[in-house]
């Protein structure tokens, strides 16, 4: 892997998680890759793939009498449809949310207010999904009555899927993420392999972790190779953590879900069993998710893509900026623009 | 005299008996000095003729007010005399305003109070006027305090102004302590570190660095924003740049550990007993074996250098051999998702 080795056609390589857009970021990782390498961030961020109408009905929530939000804090800051507007502006007027850390902590929230309803926003991907079934089975036989959860979770293959069948699809390699292969492991990305013929190594999240992943899916494409290489053994099992993904499978089930910027991917989410149904939020409150147009000239969805990089969308760092984003992209710890404008690279 | 009630009552500030009850059973007896005993209006401080005044002002308001390794009264001292010292100031004097949440308990200030008393004398300096309120329960999150702080000028010439290229850029000791314990103590039942803050007055380590005069060009403890937003400060609006070697910015284990799990970055999470200070290159190693004849400068090291390379900003080298610019913090710091 040197840059002595040319090719006519630049690499295009996606990371796949928030995890990784920003352990790139903060390593420099980029700066050292061969010229013809090229980085690009896809919908790997929880926080920024959930589309802006959800924000829109946990914000309307949020005003409800009574009612407590639990959240994870990446949530806090992103804006809705309307600029400025997210639960953070929403609390400051009187709002009640409380930022947890655990999904269990809900259950804490809910017995120390009695009188409130206390709503978990259930945010993530498969790496995610596994405490957010325990903390819904955990709400129902807690028979507390005023605990719920609004299940906002997707999950990694439908998207991916839809990025591959999107003809401005232009990636040669995923670099796969760590954290969600614990639950789905090797197994969980095989069809990438098997039915696209696109190389994946799963890699771990210390930087010397992402170069290994890096190094092996470049020479995986240089060689003309497609496979699904696991360079995170010490985390990640071939067959990853049957038992949370049986977790998963007994509370959840797959729903259509609407992704910021791709739009409605069938299955892609994951909604709450019947069985549950007395500790779903959406059923609760009788929630309808009404798609709302984007912010004008945010280009997050193409962003979350990967057809553009943050800097090239025309708001980056002119009027977007952590401070007062306009998308979710430059809000989350995890998200790509986030990523990009905290650690600029120095050239 | 009538112990005191077991909470804080509105009864308390109103001003009347029980205000003074507060002032002469618990305030008083912990921080007497003749200025203080006065109990006039004003404090009439004495002052050398030609002597220059360094003045400085913070309100604290920390969640929870008492955390391993401190309580918001020992950060209430600390914070204001700090300013003094990295302004070049022997902190002298301090007045210290309270503001009580009925209900507090009274164990709970008479032991802030206690622990502002310590702190006070191991910084040297004197309180010498005050004020107490108040307010209905709820509308504050158990006290609130301010501190300002007088002090006289010893190093002038202080200032960003001053740095130069080729400037060499210090830090006392290790980074991002006081942040990550605050966050471990507002979150219990997820880490425990054992990770204390370091919250301590600075001003022996500032005057031993006295010696180096114009050499010393700038001194800032690094608080709210962490060490990235005061080196940002130093930068802006200049043609220099600092350039730092993250491998050589020193991270307790432990703060690194917690920070990873609490999704924050050391480089932002707040100090409260370090100091940066630019100086020199030629003064650079006579400056570390000043700071590390002191305590609280025992860690000191040198962690990046002034440049011309990227006008304004702050960039950090990575230990790969990449490099990025570190930006100021952009609003708090959020815990993450996964």
């Amino acid at each position: 892997m040197r840059p002595s080795e040319p090719r006519e056609k630049t690499i295009r390589l996606m990371e796949v998680c928030g995890t990784h857009t920003m352990a790139i970021a903060k390593a420099g990782i980029r700066s050292l890759l061969p010229p013809d390498v090229e980085l690009v961030s896809g919908p790997g961020c929880p926080v920024c793939v959930t589309d802006q109408s959800a924000i829109d009905a946990v914000l309307a929530l949020s005003d409800e009498k009574n009612v407590i939000l639990a959240t994870y804090g990446d949530m806090v800051r992103v804006p809705g449809s309307v600029r400025g507007d997210s639960l953070a502006r929403r609390s400051a007027k009187g709002a009640r949310v409380e930022v947890v850390y655990s999904p269990m902590d809900s259950l804490t929230v809910a017995r120390e207010n009695p009188g409130c309803e206390v709503v978990f926003l259930g945010v993530g991907f498969e790496t995610t999904a596994p405490g957010t079934a325990a903390f819904v089975r955990a709400a129902k036989e807690s028979g507390l009555g005023n605990v719920s959860c609004l299940p906002l979770l997707k999950t990694c293959e439908p998207v991916l899927r839809a990025l591959i069948a999107d003809p401005d699809f232009n990636v040669d390699g995923f670099l796969l993420p760590g954290h969600v292969s614990t639950i789905l492991g090797e197994e969980g990305f095989r069809f990438l392999a098997d039915e696209f013929g696109i190389p994946g190594v799963i890699g771990g999240f210390e930087p010397e972790d992402v170069i290994l992943a890096l190094s092996r899916l470049i020479r995986q494409i240089r060689n003309g190779e497609a496979r699904i290489e696991n360079a995170y053994r010490r985390a990640v099992r071939p067959e990853g953590n049957p038992i949370a993904r049986r977790m998963i499978a007994e509370v959840f089930e797959p729903a259509d879900s609407l992704w910021r910027g791709i739009g409605m991917i069938p299955e892609s989410g994951l909604a709450i069993r019947e069985e549950y149904a007395s500790v779903d939020a959406a059923k609760r409150f009788g929630l309808v998710i009404r798609e709302t147009p984007e912010p004008a000239g945010c280009r997050c969805g193409d962003v979350i893509r990967g057809a553009v990089r943050p800097e090239d969308c025309p708001l980056f760092g002119r009027v977007c900026f952590p401070e007062d984003p306009v998308g979710p992209c430059m809000v989350s710890s995890e998200g790509a623009c986030a990523a990009a404008y905290k650690y600029r690279p120095a050239e | 005299m009538r112990p005191m009630d077991d909470i804080i009552t509105l009864a308390y500030g109103s001003g009347g008996k029980k205000t003074s009850e507060l002032i002469e059973e618990m305030l008083l007896p912990a921080f007497g000095n003749d200025i203080l005993g006065e109990l006039g209006d004003g404090a009439i401080l004495p002052n050398e003729p030609g002597e220059r005044l360094v003045m400085s002002t913070d309100s604290f308001v920390v969640t929870p007010y008492v955390f391993p390794g401190g309580d918001i009264g020992k950060l209430a001292v600390c914070g204001t005399v700090n300013d003094i010292a990295v302004s070049g100031g022997e902190p002298k004097y301090l007045s210290l305003a309270v503001i009580l949440e009925e209900g507090i308990p009274t164990a709970d200030v008479a032991r802030i109070v206690c622990s502002i008393a310590e702190t006070a004398k191991r910084a040297n300096v004197r309180i010498v006027t005050g004020d107490t309120k108040v307010v209905e329960h709820g509308k504050a999150d158990g006290l609130f305090i301010n501190t300002t702080g007088i002090g006289v000028l010893r190093h002038p010439g202080l200032s960003p102004k001053a740095i130069r290229e080729g400037d060499v850029v210090l830090v006392s000791g290790t980074v991002g302590d006081h942040g990550t314990c605050v966050m471990l103590a507002r979150n219990p039942n997820l880490v425990r570190g054992g990770i204390l803050s370091d919250c301590a007055p600075l001003y022996d380590l500032t005057k031993a660095l006295r010696p180096l005069g114009t050499g010393l060009r700038v001194m800032r403890d690094p608080t709210r924003g962490g060490v990235a937003t005061t080196l940002n400060e130093f930068t802006e609006g200049t043609a220099l740049s600092i350039e730092l070697d993250e491998s050589a910015i020193p991270v307790k284990k432990e703060v690194r550990s917690a920070s990873d799990i609490l999704g924050l970055d050391p480089l932002y999470s707040a100090n409260e007993g370090k100091i940066l200070a630019v100086v020199a290159p030629g003064q650079a190693e006579e400056a570390l074996r000043l700071l590390r004849s002191v305590p609280e400068g025992r860690d000191a090291c040198a962690i990046g250098r002034v440049t011309a390379s990227h006008p304004g900003k702050v960039l950090v080298r990575t230990p790969y051999g990449g490099s990025r610019i570190l930006v100021k913090l952009a609003g708090a710091q959020l815990p993450r998702i996964c």
